[in-house]
């Protein structure tokens, strides 16, 4: 296995990761440089410039996600929106309760605020998911009915397995305690339309086609939150410090396009991650397709195969061409596998996360599916599996 | 640790083979499990000893996977996991 290989006709396979930027994000992004530079807050001409395209990406956003642009705050990333939105909605409420309530597959992002508000005085409990990852709606309602919660926080849909979660139900059993629900909906903006339900929610452009250092903090009209962190004396204390107009703008351009094609976009991906999902039960042994096969995200597959090192894996398919995910400990930071696979009982080593881009192809998808049973033996026998 | 425990039942059937994987990083105790089970008789337990935090839903994993029982997980004698299996076929 030493030599160079020639890349073939692979892909980049991780759209779940970054979305690469959507031509219509490119054009504004361009032309927002030159006009969207100076402070929206200041009464000169070139700061009205620059307030316009503001207020247009937020009217833009709005319309795409279907809520009100005084609802709409951009902010510096997905993780600064879902700390200020799930830390700001406890804030608000925290004369009523400290209590947390999260699926135990959030995204990391919210696992470190609940950790963070726990330092402080709050705490938190995990509700349990099924072996798909979808929470326990049972599990939820006997929490909410063990004591007073100040906010319960579920994802519109996990980042790693693509599973949609019962947003809408959990809402209406949050709604019986009065307790606000905070939805992350990072892994989900743009590709289905939001869930309904929320207080507070969060979103990231980079996930969808926009730039990156672009997120979205949604705070409902009428919803108790409160800054959970430092402001300064800006006008609106739910986005502190300058925003990045031209980013801000290029994203809402990103999100309008996506969501007018994600119908067909969507489709396409979604009969490919059934291709795959097929092919690789079938063509590779002893592997854990993980994840709910029908009511998922449309672009987003794991699987993990036993005896199989995930960077070994990842570090293989790349030789090759394809770019891939993995939630395996030997890919993370933390040297810890994922919480998420974790909490759903699937195998949590040789684990790779498929995605998919606007423009993925089924050529592209059939060339890693090709790859795929020959470079998993070769890893497993270099470990010495009998 | 009552002596009246049957020892059919689990979890208190001893472990006919113990696998030391202190120290290894998975996928090598999972490896090491499955070219070790065919070691135990049909019925009989295989215990893992491994200090890498993803043996813990790994093994269940495996099991699952495989189609042999997991038993639970014991404490070895340095508090160090001891992941118990019985082989099913």
């Amino acid at each position: 296995m030493t030599g160079p290989i020639a890349v073939g006709p692979g892909a980049y396979l991780d759209s779940a990761s970054s979305e690469p930027l959507h031509p219509a994000a490119r054009d504004v992004l361009l032309a927002a440089v030159d006009q969207g530079y100076a402070d929206p807050r200041r009464l000169h001409r070139d700061a009205r410039s620059a307030r316009l395209l503001l207020d247009n990406a937020r009217e833009a956003t709005a319309e795409s996600l279907g809520t009100r642009p005084d609802e709409v705050t951009f902010t510096a990333s997905g993780t600064h929106a879902t700390h200020s939105g799930l830390l700001g909605l406890l804030e608000g409420r925290r004369r009523v309760s400290r209590r947390l309530l999260y699926s135990a597959v959030e995204h990391s992002a919210v696992l470190h605020a609940a950790a963070w508000d726990g330092d402080r005085g709050g705490s938190a409990e995990a509700v349990p998911v099924t072996p798909t990852a979808r929470v326990d709606l049972d599990a939820l309602e006997r929490l909410l009915a063990a004591g007073s919660t100040a906010a319960v926080a579920l994802q519109s849909a996990n980042h790693e397995v693509a599973t949609l979660q019962p947003v809408a139900e959990a809402a209406e059993l949050a709604a019986a305690h009065d307790t606000p629900l905070f939805v992350d909906a990072c892994a989900s903006a743009g590709r289905v339309p939001l869930p309904a339900g929320w207080s507070v929610a969060a979103a990231s452009a980079h996930k969808w086609g926009g730039p990156a250092g672009v997120g979205l903090l949604l705070v409902r009209k009428g919803a108790r939150w409160r800054p959970p962190f430092p402001v300064d004396d800006r006008a609106d204390p739910r986005a502190t410090g300058f925003e990045n107009v031209p980013a801000a703008l290029a994203a809402a351009a990103a999100l309008q396009a996506v969501v007018a094609e994600r119908q067909e976009v969507g489709r396409r991906q979604h009969a490919l991650v059934d291709h795959v999902r097929a092919r690789v039960a079938a063509e590779v042994p002893d592997v854990d397709v993980v994840g709910d096969p029908v009511d998922r995200l449309p672009h987003l597959v794991t699987f993990s195969f036993l005896y199989v090192d995930g960077e070994a894996l990842v570090t293989e398919l790349d030789r090759r061409g394809h770019a891939v995910a993995s939630g395996s400990a030997c890919t993370a930071s933390t040297l810890a596998p994922s919480h998420v696979l974790e909490a759903m009982g699937a195998l949590t080593h040789g684990n790779v996360r498929v995605s998919l881009g606007r423009d993925t192809t089924a050529a592209q998808v059939d060339a890693l599916l090709d790859d795929l049973p020959g470079v998993v033996a070769d890893v497993r026998s270099r470990a010495g599996i009998r | 640790m009552s002596s009246e425990n049957d020892a059919e039942q689990d979890p208190g059937q001893a472990p006919a083979l113990e696998l030391d994987c202190r120290g290894q990083r998975c996928p090598l105790p999972i490896i090491r499990l499955a070219n070790a089970i065919g070691d135990v008789a049909v019925g009989e337990v295989l215990a893992v000893m491994a200090t890498d935090v993803a043996a813990r839903a790994d093994v269940p994993a495996w099991c699952r996977m495989r189609g042999h029982d997991y038993l639970g997980e014991a404490i070895a004698g340095d508090g160090v996991p001891a992941y118990r299996v019985r082989r099913r076929h």
